[in-house]
């Protein structure tokens, strides 16, 4: 037994504060904003929105409203539209409280990577290298496995890298770990899943 | 003061040149300088650099000018969804210099302000920071990055005044007033033009002295990724 993705979204959503500014990535981070319940949390697009709202209605989509995914959202009464300069003004300066982003890799020292695999048709790194190194705190939501059944919890991240040094708390299908100093701390195990278990998944040295 | 030209074509008359480098507004194919961007494409013009967050897709916005190859380099942050693109990156054709996508916009708004470089704390570490000026306040590094002086600039607003005040409409804002301010000369297409006094001076989102030919025409707007919800207790 693990978590599924519906199951680590809300398990990262834990993590959320009343009255937080936050930015979701794409894919299963996306899913977090279902599980906020009654927390007062303002979520950011980076193209240039505080307060996005949800999907529109079938026949209410606007071309002039987009999230950073390019997907047709929804404003809300608190919502404030900006520059990209300015929205990223906010991030580099640490006014987002924090970000939940998808990784290929982590390492125990917290090097994130997930914006290019070399060889590998390149698409960019988007916004991610500026949410890492500016926001408050990072928290990255992965499968703790490749396909192959690799962990992707690394002494040293193989892939280019997207911050050094950025994560603060992973959130896997198998369970919780902090970056600390001298490696990965185990928070908790995901449901059904044994610490030996997590431990056997992780790469990366794990600090008692 | 004469801002206003009657289409796309005599808005950009005398100011494309082969070679120049060109900031573009837009995120995606939202806001983006689709009347300008048609124009580029008759005019023939080669060898252009565009600094622009996205490349456009596939026959429509910048992907028009990758499919009639006059661009040479693009300068973005993420281009993932441009076939043509890719296919002339990976044999070499078009040069693409990645930028992070607050720097890029960052780069644009300095040069806009007279401001050759920043340092920032953005991609510290990576393959971003690789041959760039590294500084430390505290204990953090920061690298050198410069502004964007672009030869010209090719935004999108909603509404301007005769005099180029204008407003933007949602996230259709995004790169269009940091790549407005960058250009040496900018050019400007917009749904609406209205005169003077019109648009409230408390609301003005980028102001006339950015804006040098405005143009007004008729937008696509095409949507890239439609996604919607249910109604509930049809």
């Amino acid at each position: 037994m693990a978590w599924d993705r519906n199951q680590m979204a809300a398990r990262a959503a834990q993590e959320l504060d009343d009255g937080m500014y936050v930015n979701l990535g794409i894919g299963i981070p996306t899913l977090v904003a279902n599980y906020v319940g009654d927390k007062d949390i303002t979520l950011q697009s980076e193209n240039g929105m505080l307060g996005m709202g949800p999907f529109p209605y079938e026949g209410d989509e606007d071309p002039d409203l987009i999230n950073a995914g390019k997907q047709t959202i929804t404003e809300m009464d608190r919502t404030a539209y900006f520059d990209s300069a300015t929205s990223f003004g906010m991030i580099r300066g640490g006014k987002i409280a924090a970000a939940i982003l998808g990784a290929m890799e982590v390492s125990e020292n917290g090097d994130l990577a997930n914006w290019m695999i070399p060889g590998k048709l390149v698409k960019g790194m988007g916004g991610a290298m500026d949410l890492v190194a500016g926001v408050g705190k990072v928290i990255v939501v992965m499968d703790h496995t490749n396909k192959h059944g690799a962990s992707k919890v690394l002494t040293d991240c193989t892939l280019p890298l997207t911050g050094k040094g950025v994560v603060d708390r992973i959130i896997t299908n198998l369970g919780v770990l902090d970056v600390v100093a001298g490696g990965l701390r185990i928070v908790e195990c995901a449901d059904g899943v044994t610490e030996q278990e997590l431990r056997s998944a992780t790469e990366a040295t794990i600090v008692s | 003061m004469k801002k206003v030209y009657g289409s796309a074509a005599e808005a950009l008359e005398g100011l494309l040149k082969d070679d120049m480098l060109i900031a573009a507004g837009g995120f995606g194919l939202c806001g983006i300088p689709e009347m300008l961007i048609d124009a580029i494409v008759d005019s023939g013009v080669k060898n252009l650099t565009v600094a622009s967050n996205n490349a456009g897709v596939d026959g429509f916005g910048l992907g028009k000018l990758l499919d009639s190859r006059q661009i040479k380099k693009m300068m973005s942050s993420y281009v993932g969804e441009n076939a043509e693109f890719m296919r002339q990156y990976l044999s070499g054709e078009l040069e693409l210099e990645f930028n992070p996508q607050g720097t890029l916009a960052e780069r644009m708004r300095a040069g806009g302000c007279g401001i050759p470089g920043f340092y920032t704390k953005t991609g510290v570490g990576t393959v971003i920071a690789e041959g760039k000026d590294v500084k430390t306040w505290g204990d953090q590094d920061y690298i050198l990055e410069e502004g964007i002086f672009a030869d010209l600039a090719i935004v999108k607003a909603w509404k301007a005044d005769t005099t180029g005040n204008c407003i933007f409409r949602k996230t259709a804002r995004n790169f269009n007033p940091p790549a407005a301010m960058c250009g040496k000369i900018c050019v400007m297409e917009v749904e609406e033009i209205v005169q003077p006094g019109e648009l409230d001076p408390d609301h003005i989102h980028l102001p006339g002295i950015y804006v040098h030919r405005i143009v007004q025409g008729e937008h696509e707007k095409r949507i890239e990724q439609r996604t919607v919800r249910q109604r509930e207790g049809v």
